[in-house]
């Protein structure tokens, strides 16, 4: 069927430079043997400019996780992980990803071998974990940076810890990469970084304008390049571009849902494997998913971040993330989001896979009716192991759910 | 035996024990983990005790857990809402694993029980840089205590309880190894009841009771070999007794075990001389570590290696709660050790009840008749039963 004008309209130029960009990235990931460059396996929370720095390229077991949903091979993955012993309730990111690693399955043939694993425990313990199994099987050397929990504030002490093991971090690449780290370089980076994350952010807020030029699950898709290259001047290019798509968008006034009628907050990652169908049903009601915590993660904490010693405040930055602190914490940013958007709903994913993510939702949606007022719903799924979803279960409670947001607004 | 009785006695009903401290003028400090720095807290002249749960109901709960959380923090958060724990005037929550990470938050937010302190330990017990951590963590949950106490924790009442402590695990310690030589002193729920008991019991009443329960186990040895296969008991916290005794139907006996409530609890001594934190903090950084802590990606592996030769097992059951990450992400390594070694394992993942008897009976019967006959001597080192890899 041929695309109407709105249609049309309604395609981001940038979608096709950003799939550009990743596939370049992972041609270079996948050819580093060949190149001489070592890769870095990192988690999504985790430093990734002194990687930069250093000229290894960080991969993201991840990101690879969310194409692994997006293709609609996490169940099968998470059944071959399953075989091999591993619970069906554990994290499906994490289930697919052993077994690719196993296996060479996967998207794009697997992920290209580690020479190191880098760790940060900032989104999960799970992490910690899985990096073990990852370097019991690669054998390569793991660095763990260990971000202290802050239930309520950041402590003197957790402070200094975090602290230190950026100086330890960077020891550790100097060992593995036999060669001196460049601060004046770092500080170059932590700019490019900074930078990212500001434009961002500015790339999220245009969702504040109604109707929304964007939705959140572009948002999951355009995430992808702030998780994976921040620190690099690809990306402050690429959001440069992706900004200024917005702002025509706004001026133009085309919106991502048409007809926007009613704004909605969604809370934890993505069901990787029913975003169209999510974003569709939606957009049937008239209702634009117009942002969410989980993208937001990641320009999330640049007010601890002094940009002219970005190495030395980045430990606190990635230490007071948003999944790293106290539930009434979260609330806190979530009523923010509720004022700044404008939502009429709040949309809770219940994940399988991220307990730290999950647990703690119904308090938080109490406190959202309680403050905000507004109707809250749950979805429940394993993020990418699509044979933990019912549509029809789902589409129940979506339906009734707006039934109610219409009634209020009637 | 009298002391014996008194240990399943206070085992079976925790509270109870609990309510009469309180009367005694004591406050008492609750947690749930096998980390918690309860030196510091007995040296405060509070009472410290280990929490478990409200068995089998945590309906109330699910206002603020999903279904997909594991039964222990899930009971935890019952037994606190449903009003089980009005003999408490504090909990103490250390840094372990996901669930109870967000335990420690809607406990916060949703429960009175007094003092609160989330006691965030390092998660990699590592570095120098972590160590030094542990110590700041520990000395400001000392300052913690004393300012909601008004109190004073000497250096001297450091000491003096880390000596106690000391002592209360060198005979758990003993107590454990006498079994594994002789199983027939004790059966499996009986020594439950004793370790039970020892987290909930004044601690310097525990060690008077543990050393006079220790002079007579020693007398009983001879002619208590016990029978049955060796198996030694690998997971979380157990809160089931009655696992002990479907062990023992079904041709099986625990020689010994790796659980939050057992010997991680009560592994490692704590030095005596220097600096009381420092020391601590020391014990805490090298016991037998708990999968949500970080040692080496293969410290686990080796630990329960050795373990199992020493105490020559014949083979391992793995008693999980369902939904509990940190264990669930360990098995598929620790089972490929044990049958790299020829030591057959079985997993038996348990929500918060035990599956219906007959099943749980035939399926560790299956496992333990698969193990060869049964061992009618007493043991006496990995040469004489180990299965060697």
């Amino acid at each position: 069927m041929p695309q109407t004008n709105v249609e049309k309209k309604k395609k981001f130029r940038s979608a096709k430079r950003m799939r550009e960009i990743m596939t370049e990235y992972y041609i270079e990931a996948k050819t580093a043997d060949q190149t001489g460059k070592k890769v870095a396996w990192i988690t999504s929370g985790g430093p990734v400019e002194p990687l930069i720095v250093m000229d290894v390229i960080p991969v993201y077991p991840e990101n690879y996780g969310a194409m692994i949903g997006a293709s609609h091979m996490g169940g099968d993955l998470c059944a071959k992980a399953e075989a091999l012993g591993y619970s069906t309730d554990l994290c499906s990111y994490a289930r697919a990803d052993i077994a690719c690693a196993l296996e060479d399955g996967g998207p794009i043939g697997g992920l290209p071998k580690p020479d190191m694993l880098v760790c940060c425990n900032n989104i999960c313990g799970t992490v910690m974990k899985w990096y073990e199994i990852q370097a019991r099987l690669f054998n390569v050397p793991l660095f763990i940076f260990d971000t202290p929990f802050c239930h309520v504030g950041f402590a003197d002490e957790a402070r200094r810890y975090a602290r230190t093991q950026i100086d330890e971090y960077i020891g550790f690449l100097e060992g593995v990469c036999k060669k001196k780290f460049d601060f004046d370089q770092g500080m170059e980076v932590g700019r490019l970084s900074l930078k990212g994350q500001r434009l961002w952010q500015e790339v999220l807020d245009a969702a504040a304008h109604r109707p929304s030029p964007m939705t959140a699950f572009d948002a999951f898709f355009f995430l992808a390049l702030i998780v994976t290259l921040r620190g690099t001047d690809k990306v402050v290019d690429f959001y440069t571009g992706l900004l200024e798509e917005m702002k025509e968008r706004v001026s133009q006034g085309i919106s991502a849902v048409e007809n926007e009628r009613y704004r909605l907050l969604w809370d934890n990652l993505p069901v990787w494997y029913r975003l169209k169908w999510l974003s569709d049903t939606f957009a049937s009601h008239g209702a634009c998913l117009v942002a969410d915590t989980y993208t937001t993660a990641w320009c999330g904490s640049m007010q601890y971040i002094d940009e002219n010693d970005f190495i030395g405040s980045m430990a606190e930055a990635y230490t007071r993330i948003y999944l790293n602190i106290g539930v009434d914490e979260m609330a806190k940013t979530i009523f923010a989001m509720i004022d700044k958007y404008e939502v009429d709903g709040l949309v809770m994913h219940s994940n399988r896979s991220c307990k730290p993510y999950s647990f703690g939702q119904y308090d938080i949606m109490r406190m959202v009716r309680e403050k905000k007022d507004i109707p809250c719903m749950m979805l429940e799924s394993h993020m990418v192991d699509e044979r933990s979803f019912s549509e029809s279960q789902a589409l129940t409670r979506i339906d009734a759910f707006m039934e109610v947001i219409r009634q209020r607004d009637s | 035996m009298d002391i014996l009785n008194e240990f399943i006695e206070v085992a079976g009903d925790p509270g109870a024990y609990a309510r009469r401290i309180r009367a005694s003028g004591r406050s008492v400090i609750g947690c749930y983990c096998s980390y918690a720095p309860e030196e510091i807290i007995h040296a405060a002249g509070l009472h410290p005790i280990r929490l478990f749960g409200t068995r089998g109901d945590s309906g109330i709960a699910e206002k603020h857990l999903q279904a997909y959380c594991c039964s222990l923090v899930r009971e935890a958060l019952a037994e606190s809402l449903a009003g089980g724990l009005d003999y408490l005037d504090g909990t103490v929550f250390p840094h372990t694993c996901d669930s109870i990470q967000r335990l420690s938050d809607i406990w916060r937010l949703n429960t009175s029980h007094g003092f609160f302190a989330d006691v965030v330990l390092p998660v990699k017990l590592t570095s120098e840089s972590a160590r030094q951590y542990l110590i700041d963590v520990l000395k400001r949950f000392k300052r913690e205590l004393e300012s909601s106490f008004g109190l004073v924790i000497t250096k001297e009442g450091l000491g003096s309880s880390i000596r106690t402590f000391n002592t209360i695990r060198s005979c758990l310690s003993e107590i454990y190894e006498l079994k594994s030589r002789n199983p027939g002193i004790l059966t499996g729920s009986e020594l439950f009841s004793i370790v039970r008991a020892s987290m909930v019991m004044d601690r310097e009443e525990l060690r008077g009771k543990l050393q006079a329960l220790l002079r007579k186990l020693r007398e009983d040895v001879p002619g208590r070999e016990g029978r049955g296969r060796r198996l030694m008991l690998v997971g979380n916290a157990c809160n089931h007794p009655d696992i002990y005794d479907l062990i023992e139907r079904s041709g099986g006996q625990v020689v010994w075990d790796d659980l939050c409530t057992g010997t991680r609890w009560f592994s490692g001594m704590i030095r005596e001389e220097g600096d009381p934190l420092a020391s601590i903090a020391g014990r805490l950084f090298e016991r037998q570590v708990c999968p949500s802590k970080h040692k080496s990606p293969t410290a686990r592996g080796e630990h329960l290696l050795a373990q199992a030769r020493e105490h020559g097992a014949q083979g391992v059951i793995f008693l999980y709660l369902k939904f509990c990450d940190p264990h669930s992400f360990d098995y598929p390594y620790l089972k490929a050790c044990l049958d790299g070694a020829g030591i057959p394992s079985m997993l038996l993942e348990i929500e918060d009840r035990l599956p219906p008897q007959g099943q749980i009976l035939t399926r560790i019967e299956t496992f333990t008749q698969m193990l060869g006959p049964e061992t009618r001597t007493a043991f006496t080192g990995a040469s004489q039963t180990g299965r060697e890899g």
